[in-house]
């Protein structure tokens, strides 16, 4: 699953890839125009709009591009570079650059691509931008207040604003469209001579509601995480499933015997999972199975990871994610956690009946010397801190 | 020759939302600009002034969060790209020329390049409190709609425009 970075692509090759990218990058601004500071700021005086549609139709499009990737699972969000939200720092910054747009008439993009072709006006844009960061550098502590106030995180807009992804898309696409049709009728009237209309033609109409039409359905299509979280909860269909099963005793005896390669994946809530931790053993939620990192961490051929919760049914649902997603030698505790610390944790010894075959008495045994271990084995096990289960997102920005 | 024309806005538009998605697809980041003149800026300050870099917190957290090697680093290998593309888009185009270009009512020549330099020394603050420019905060923010990006995008262009009556004798 993408991003495609440290999965299949090595970071080194990752800076090439930027590399190309960039050159794309360069080319297409270029080609838009964007290497002329007359045209660039002609967005604000009202001659010009080519910005304002260059601009918005290549965010848009990034934008349900991304919707679709994340729709079909192709795309994991989570690790995607996502910009912090510090609001002050956000909002003096911008108008900070706002100013710098309509004295200088570059961008620092806009500026490095029109330096590229000769312009020295953006020469000395660069140079001035430079001088920039030099002066915040030296001035750091001047700004450090408003620049680390008001985090709160790496916050979506659909979140802060509490409605859906896809209502918010649709809600930019048709903001983008109003202010496209709107910008036409005043770049007339300024600039009466300009009869170079590039809206589309009636064919890219269709695409247009072809898109926005997409994104409406997109909620109610298929999707592998919905389609397996619901399926999991359809308890009489799992247990129609068959599952490799452990017995108690085997766990309780690989745990005791010290066996690297068993993987107790621990369904419980966190505050449970704190109470009793076993060794080498995860605590996650279903929906986590999904996440590539926890993936990565598991799926290894010498594990065999051991699926429990307080019920057996619990972990029985999880190992039909997991089996489906692609997890590998997978076992399921039978009969919950409950019966480990029954049997092992809780040991009382009690008088065997006469008749007991010799299994029942040798398991017997085994119980009452490993219920005297376990416990220490536990003890010790346990992670000096607690740790970080999630995947790292990209560091990113500028 | 006579220059070519530019691409029609929307082609264009289309074509950077799809470089922008690739980025984003592959790299799990979006496109930037001025954190490489950024790290140009921190990797200059390092070589000239080392003890300076070392003694400055701002500089100090940059290169540690870089491991001290901030010319490394995917945005500048991306802007090293935007050149190589822009000239040869400029040189396909009949574009390349060394040019100042400036408004119409603009006399001198100075006060063009004093407009450049200003404007890009407040782009080279603003980038730092916006954690990023017009790419980086406010284009690539959008394209995840983040919350932090397109609010630094209402204020870059809110800001022109309400700041753009002051300066329109540099332009109009």
């Amino acid at each position: 699953m993408a991003p495609l970075v440290n999965e299949f692509i090595p970071a080194q090759i990752d800076l090439i890839f930027a590399f190309f990218i960039g050159i794309f990058f360069g080319y297409i601004l270029e080609q838009a125009g964007f290497s002329s500071s007359r045209k660039l700021v002609g967005l604000f005086y009202g001659y010009d709009f080519t910005v304002l549609r260059v601009f918005f139709t290549a965010g848009l499009t990034a934008m349900v591009g991304v919707i679709i990737l994340t729709h079909f699972g192709l795309l994991n969000i989570d690790l995607v570079y996502i910009n912090p939200l510090f609001v002050w720092s956000a909002i003096v910054g911008g108008l900070i650059m706002g100013l710098g747009f309509v004295i200088g008439g570059y961008c620092p993009g806009t500026s490095v691509c029109a330096a590229a072709i000769g312009k020295v006006d953006a020469i000395f844009f660069v140079l001035g931008g430079v001088l920039g960061v030099l002066f915040f550098g030296e001035t750091y502590n001047f700004w450090e207040g408003i620049y680390l106030s008001a985090n709160l995180g790496n916050p979506f807009l659909f979140d802060t604003l509490g409605i859906s992804r896809e209502l918010l898309a649709i809600l930019f696409i048709l903001i983008a469209v109003g202010t496209f049709i709107m910008v036409k009728k005043i770049e007339s009237k300024v600039n009466p001579e300009n009869n170079n209309d590039p809206t589309p033609k009636v064919y890219y109409k269709y695409i247009f509601i072809g898109i926005v039409a997409l994104i409406i359905i997109l909620p109610f299509m298929y999707n592998k995480k919905d389609y397996l979280l619901k399926k999991a909860q359809d308890t009489e269909f799992i247990k129609s499933q068959k599952f490799e099963m452990m017995s108690v005793d085997e766990f309780a005896y690989r745990i005791w015997d010290k066996d690297k390669k068993l993987i107790p994946v621990d369904f419980r809530s966190p505050v449970e999972y704190k109470g009793l931790q076993l060794p080498n053993s995860h605590n996650l939620t279903i929906e986590a199975l999904f996440e590539r990192a926890n993936y990565k961490k598991l799926n290894k051929k010498e594990y065999q990871l051991v699926f429990l919760a307080n019920d057996e049914l619990t972990a029985k649902k999880a190992a039909f994610v997991a089996s489906q997603i692609g997890y590998k030698n997978i076992f399921v505790l039978k009969d919950g956690i409950g019966s480990f610390v029954d049997n092992y944790l809780n040991f009382k010894p009690h008088p065997l009946p006469p008749d007991a075959n010799k299994l029942v008495k040798d398991t017997y045994r085994f119980r009452e010397v490993a219920s005297k271990d376990l416990p220490k084995i536990i003890e010790e096990s346990k992670p000096k801190e607690v740790k970080q289960e999630k995947s790292k997102r990209v560091l990113g920005g500028c | 020759m006579e220059q070519n024309k530019y691409l029609n806005p929307y082609i264009a538009g289309v074509l950077l939302g799809l470089v922008l998605l690739l980025a984003i697809f592959v790299s799990g980041r979006g496109l930037g600009a001025s954190g490489a003149i950024k790290s140009v800026t921190v990797y200059g300050v390092e070589k000239i002034a080392p003890s300076h870099a070392e003694n400055t917190k701002f500089y100090q957290k940059y290169l540690e969060e870089h491991n001290n090697s901030p010319l490394k680093n995917w945005l500048v290998f991306e802007v090293a790209g935007v050149i190589i593309g822009a000239f040869i888009s400029g040189l396909t185009a009949n574009r390349l020329a060394l040019k100042l270009e400036k408004g119409p009512n603009v006399k001198t020549n100075g006060i063009r390049i004093l407009g450049a330099i200003v404007g890009g020394f407040l782009f080279g603050v603003g980038s730092q409190l916006g954690r990023g420019c017009t790419s980086g905060a406010a284009l690539s923010g959008l394209a995840v709609l983040s919350t932090g990006g397109i609010l630094t995008m209402f204020a870059i262009f809110g800001g022109a425009y309400a700041f753009a009556y002051f300066f329109r004798k540099l332009w109009l």
